[in-house]
Formats: structure tokens, sequence, C-alpha cells
């Protein structure tokens, strides 16, 4: 036990000569945490639209208000005909044309159709099929409102008794979101981060540590003193254990306090389940540092191969379910992915251990078994 | 000139000598291609949905069928009347659950309004506000059939549907997210490689002490970052070309202005990122200090704050300010102009220029922190 504790103060009093290291451990994260909880912000709202309005009725100005007093839409700009839209959309000034073709407000009365087009710039995919569904809707509900009215003047025809008007049922949409009422898409992302710079974090400063002492060449130095190979490996990899946890304790205390982010379940349980995830990410750091020889392979080959894909594939960012099915496969291999349940789990959720045994318990073996090979791999290279 | 290419070969040679870093290099444009065509998709169906409906009426089943037959959604769970529904929706078995109240069917006969609740859960907010769209756009066509179904019944005429929709999708019709992913991934990725693989191998230099041997050499400073750079830019270059090849082959990517044009913005983006990370090189003296470093100022602002994926639009005021400093924004711009919407660089001068000053700048800094440091 005294060995092990020796590795780890001489761990950490590398790391503190380091001293330029020390900022990036501690404020990288919080300035990352920040960027992230401002930028990312999917949130559809006053997408720019630049309006063709050739028929120029009061119905016709009736349909721009139904578009411009949703928060969804905001015009900014106006052109008299439909080829000028091109210039808007091509230099990205608007994001989508709201056209009201001439014989819109005439309602038919006039033989022509009633017709509205909406151009949207689809070259960014998100934001256009939101755009193209809530257009969908407000044209929909302008015509629902139509008919009602010719069905109201109907009631006044011959055969009608004018006592009892015909009226059609309606289905009322009563929505209840539940654990993000106002669908802020921060609530998401924000707890999405502290998975990102605990794995960042444990995984990049593990693999490299030891990379760096072969580089140095003081490896060999370790290993000719009487320590045994699992006392080397747990020494060297606590003290990042322990910074991971002090990066919890960091980015939830500005999530929470900074950006509002309900916790809604057990800290405690938080951090302990945090451990389950450690044991993989260092894992993951070790068996990289195995592979490689040069601190820069070992860079690359962390964010690269391990960090890149698991953030990608976890949906802790984008949506597993979206995914081919072959791929969503795949992400059951991926231990963020259960990091991810959890975190959104406690947070948003409040769950408990009687909801996310099977993430925790699935976290413990994994880790526990890519553990066991990076060790294996680590002293059959030490022999 | 001749001392430019010594030191370009040089470290020619020593990149050559670590064929994993630059097979990751050249390797990771194409895999995050795929990585990112996999997982990034805005199509949002087949969503899980809970249906508890106590009515058991024909109205109630023509509902129930017009959610599931739409793709959007999937029938999950039918869960009996009493049961936890917040139980389903927190064990991830199905994100929205849709409960048909009792008199549902009567009501409508009746003409009245007639509620029906839907349970979301909103911890995935984008798809939450996604899924919002859809029932709300199912639910009005439903009021539409319902309301011609009365006319119908009341005049004996039908009426056709009153406004006609027509929705037109322009420079990536089939609204396909790899269309748009291609320029913002060019984008990320060359300012990636071109940061971290200068960055790392000035400090390299620094690590191992060789780069005083390069100091007493007769070079100039302007002469060692044009000889170091080179390669890279070089480098950098056959990763653009790796993706565009890839995109491709593999998501129908085409390029569909010039080439030409495409090439002058991606050698002025690529200049700039050498700069920056020559100007990292300088301030780092580790080799993981660099790198830590250098995904802060390369990959995270070429991610979050270019308009990638994030819309700078929706950003606080503030940070939208900060955006101004990052390249890869006025980059991104360009290529989806050139490549989307086959414009030339016409429209795209200020972003050219912006680019020029960005590249500028940072070289000027970059050469400044050299020489000082030779003083």
């Amino acid at each position: 036990m005294y060995v092990l504790w020796r590795i780890v103060v001489k761990e950490f009093l590398q790391l503190e000569q380091d001293r330029r290291m020390i900022p990036v451990i501690f404020v990288a994260p919080v300035l990352q945490l920040v960027i992230f909880g401002f930028a990312v912000n999917t949130d559809v709202s006053h997408v720019p639209i630049v309006l063709v309005d050739q028929d120029r009725t009061a119905a016709s100005r009736e349909l721009v208000d139904r578009f411009t007093s949703s928060s969804y839409f905001e015009l900014v700009g106006t052109e008299a005909s439909v080829s000028a839209i091109d210039g808007w959309l091509v230099a990205g000034r608007a994001q989508a044309a709201l056209v009201i073709e001439a014989g819109y407000g005439a309602g038919g009365a006039d033989g022509r159709a009633s017709r509205v087009q909406l151009v949207v710039d689809g070259s960014d995919a998100g934001p256009a099929t939101v755009a193209l569904g809530y257009g969908a809707a407000v044209v929909a509900a302008a015509g629902n409102d139509r008919l009602a009215r010719s069905l109201r003047a109907a009631g006044g025809e011959a055969g009608v008794d004018p006592a009892a008007p015909p009226r059609a049922g309606r289905t009322e949409l009563a929505p209840r979101v539940w654990y993000n009422p106002d669908l802020l898409s921060r609530w998401f992302y924000v707890p999405a981060v502290l998975a990102m710079i605990l794995m960042i974090m444990t995984m990049l400063l593990s693999a490299m540590a030891v990379v760096r002492e072969k580089e140095i060449g003081t490896m060999e130095q370790i290993m000719v003193t009487p320590i045994r190979s699992w006392q080397l490996i747990a020494g060297k990899l606590l003290p990042f254990a322990a910074i991971g946890l002090v990066q919890v304790f960091l980015v939830t205390g500005v999530a929470v306090f900074g950006f509002g982010v309900p916790l809604r379940g057990s800290f405690l349980l938080l951090l302990l389940l945090t451990q389950l995830f450690v044991l993989n990410t260092l894992g993951l750091g070790l068996l990289v540092s195995t592979v490689v020889r040069t601190q820069q392979q070992a860079m690359m080959t962390a964010a690269f191969t391990m960090m890149l894909p698991m953030v990608y594939l976890s949906g802790l960012i984008f949506p597993i379910e979206n995914m081919p099915p072959a791929i969503q496969y795949v992400t059951y291999a991926i231990p963020l992915r259960y990091y991810a349940d959890i975190i959104r789990g406690i947070f948003l959720r409040g769950s408990g251990l009687d909801v996310l045994w099977p993430q925790a318990l699935t976290l413990a073996v994994m880790g526990l078994a890519i553990l066991a090979v990076a060790s294996l791999r680590f002293r059959k290279r030490l022999d | 000139m001749k001392k430019i290419a010594a030191v370009a070969v040089k470290e020619l040679r020593q990149i050559v000598r670590d064929p994993l870093s630059l097979l990751m290099l050249l390797g990771l444009p194409a895999f995050m291609l795929v990585l990112y065509g996999f997982a990034l998709n805005f199509d949002v169906r087949h969503v899980a949905l809970a249906v508890q409906d106590r009515d058991h009426t024909a109205a109630s089943r023509d509902l129930v069928s017009a959610f599931v037959n739409s793709t959007y959604f999937d029938l999950a769970a039918t869960p009996a009347p009493g049961a936890d529904l917040e139980r389903l929706l927190e064990r991830g078995r199905a994100r929205g659950v849709l409960v048909i109240p009792e008199d549902y069917g009567r009501r409508l006969a009746a003409g009245e309004t007639a509620p029906v609740q839907l349970l979301l859960d909103g911890a995935d907010a984008n798809t939450a506000t996604t899924v919002l769209g859809y029932a709300g756009a199912l639910v009005a066509e439903a009021n539409t059939e319902e309301l011609r179904r009365t006319v119908v019944r009341a005049t004996g005429r039908d009426l056709p549907s009153p406004i006609e929709y027509r929705p037109y999708v322009w420079f990536n019709p089939e609204l396909s997210t790899t269309q748009f992913l291609v320029p913002g991934l060019m984008g990320v990725l060359l300012m990636l490689t071109a940061v971290l693989a200068t960055a790392l191998s000035v400090v390299r230099e620094k690590e191992r002490g060789t780069m005083e041997q390069l100091r007493v050499a007769p070079l100039r400073t302007a002469e060692l970052i044009l000889g170091k750079t080179l390669p890279y830019l070089v480098i950098s270059l056959a990763a653009a070309v790796i993706i565009l090849v890839a995109a491709r082959l593999l998501f129908a990517v085409e390029v569909k202005g010039s080439y030409l044009a495409l090439l002058a913005a991606t050698l002025l983006y690529l200049v700039g990122a050498l700069g920056l990370g020559i100007l990292i090189s300088t301030l780092a003296d580790s080799q993981a200090l660099a790198f830590q470093g250098g995904l802060l100022v390369s990959l995270l602002p070429a991610v979050l704050l270019s308009g990638f994926i994030f819309q700078i639009r929706t950003m606080p005021a503030a940070l939208q300010l900060v955006t101004h400093a990052v390249p890869a924004r006025y980059y991104l711009v360009i290529l989806r102009g050139v490549i989307l919407k086959g414009t030339g660089l016409g429209p795209y001068w200020d972003q050219m220029g912006a680019l020029a000053l960005f590249a500028l700048a940072t070289l000027a800094l970059a050469s400044l922190r050299l020489v000082r440091h030779e003083g």
C-alpha cells in the first residue's frame, strides 16, 4: 500500500512540474462548458424569410401575419418577383422564401387555386426540416379556418336547419413535456459536456503519462525497482481518477448554478457511477499506451480512434434512434452510451439506481474487462 | 529558396518516419466523414410511441392509426388505464405517450372540441421539438378531414383542400445531412490537422533540443516557417482531396461550383491555420500542452462557433461577436456556396477578405514571437 502511495505522489509531483498543464486541466473544462452552453442551441426560431406576395389581399396579409406572429419565422425582406429570391438564398441573407401566388385571397372563386410556396435553403438540413414542418402547420391552420368559415356559410343555405348549424368536432392536442418543459436544448447538451470532458481528460492523461516515461527513458528505472505491475498501474491511474472526480464537481457546479440545468437525482449516485465510467476511460487510455511509442501517437490514437467515434456513436449528442440499424448495434459496444443514459437520467429525469442499474452493471463489467486486457498487455511489455 | 526546400525535405523525412501519424492525418478525414454521415441525421422517424386508448371507438382508432401509419411513430406499447406512464418514459421504453380520454369519440361526434394528451420525454429537446411538430401536423390533418366530412354531410358537396402548400427545397432537395456536412467537415478537419501537425512538429523539436540546431543554422525566420509548414500544407491539401473523393464515392456529394474557387479558398484558409499552429508552438513547451491548446483553439471553435452544426443566429450576441474571429465561419460560407449552390467566389469577397486578414494576423504574430525568442 505504501509503494502504491509513493507512485501516486510521484505522479502528482510530475503533474505539478508541468505547470502549464494545470490551467489546461481545470480551466479548459469550464471554458468548454461555457462555450458549449451558450453556442450549442438547436432551438429553431426566427428563421429569416423573404416574402413575395403576388396576391396582395387581406387574406394574403393575414397568412403573412400567421407566419410572423409565430416565433419560428422572422420577415427580413419583401420582393416583387419570384426570381429575386435567388439572391437572398444564395448569399444566406434569408433561409426561406414565402411565395403567395396571385389568386390566393379569392379562395378558388375565380377558378385559380389558392397556392402557397415555401422555398427553403436545404444546405443546412436541420433547420430546413423544422421550417418546412412549421410552414406546413401554419398553412394547414389557415386552411382549416377557411373550411370552418365555409361550413358556417353553408349553415345559411337551403335545406339546413338554421337553429342547429353543422359543426365539426375538433381534436385538440394538449402536449405535456416532462423533464424539460421549455424544451431547452441546453439542458440536453450541458450534461453531455461533463461526459466529454471527463473522457478526454482521463483517457488522454493516462495514455500520455505512461508513454512519456517510455519516451524520456524513465520507464526502465521504474522497472528495475521492486514495484509490482499492479501497483504501478494503480499508482499511475489513481491520480487521474482523482482529477476526474474534481472535474465532476467543477462541471456540475457550473451546469447547475451557471446554466440552471436541474440536478434532480442524487449527486452521490452521479459520483459513484462516474467512477465506473472512469474505469473504462482509464483502461482505454492504458490500452492506447501499450500500442504506441510516442506521445504524439498516443494523443492522436486516443483522440481520433477512441474519443471521436465514442462521442458521435454514443447518443451523447446525436440520437441513436436516427442511425441506421447496423450502426445502432455498434453503439452497444461503447461505454459512453451507458454513461450518457446515466447522466441524463440523474440530471433531468431524477432516476435512481432502480432504473439505471442495467447501465451501471454494463459499465462495471466493461470497465473491468478493458482494464484487465490493458494490464495484461502492459505487463507483457514490461517483461 | 534552396534553404526552404532543405527544411521542407527534412520535415518530410521526419513525417515519413512516423507512418502512424501520417496515416492518421490522411485517413482521419474519410473516417470522420463516415462517422458523421451515419451519426448525424435530422430525419427523426420511428419514434417509439405508447398509446393509451381509453375510448375504444372508431374515431379514437382512426387517430391512433393516423399516428402509427405516418412512419414518424412506431407503436411501442399499449399501457392499460392506471399504468405508470412516467416509468415508461423514464426507462426509455417510449419517447411519448398518446392518451385518448374516454369521451373522445362522443365529443367529436357532437361537434365539440375533444382534447387528447401527448406526454413527451423532453430530455432530448431536439427530438421532442420535432415530434411535437409531427403530432401537431397529424392532428391538423385529422381536423381537416373531419371538417370536410361535415361539409359533405351538411351540403352534399365536397370542397377541395382550400390551400395548396408547395414546399420547395433548394440546393439540397433530399435534405440529406451529408450534403451540408461535407463543407463543414472540411473546415473542421483541415483546421485540426493543419494546426495540430505544425504545432506538434515544432514543439517536438523544442522538446528534443533540435530546435537550437535549427536556430543556429543560417536560416531566416521566414525561411524556417515556410520550410516547416510547406509539407503540412501539402498533406492538408491531400486530406481535402480525400474528403471530396470519399464524399463523392460514399455519399454522392458533388462539387457544383468550380474547383479553382475551391482551391483558392482552401489555400487561404490553410495558410491561416498553419500560422495558428506555429503561434501555438511558440507558446507551448510540451507536446501535451500543444495538443490540448491546439484542440482548444482549432477543433472547438471550428465545430461549435462556425455554424457547422449549430447556427450562429441563435447564439447570444456576445458569442456572435466572438464567432467573427473564427476563420472556419467564413470558410464554411464559401464552401457551402461553391459545393452546394454552384456559385463562384463572386458573392463571397467579404469572406475571402476575412480569411486573408486572419492568415496575415496569425503569421505576423507567430513571426514576431519567433524573432523575440531568437533575440
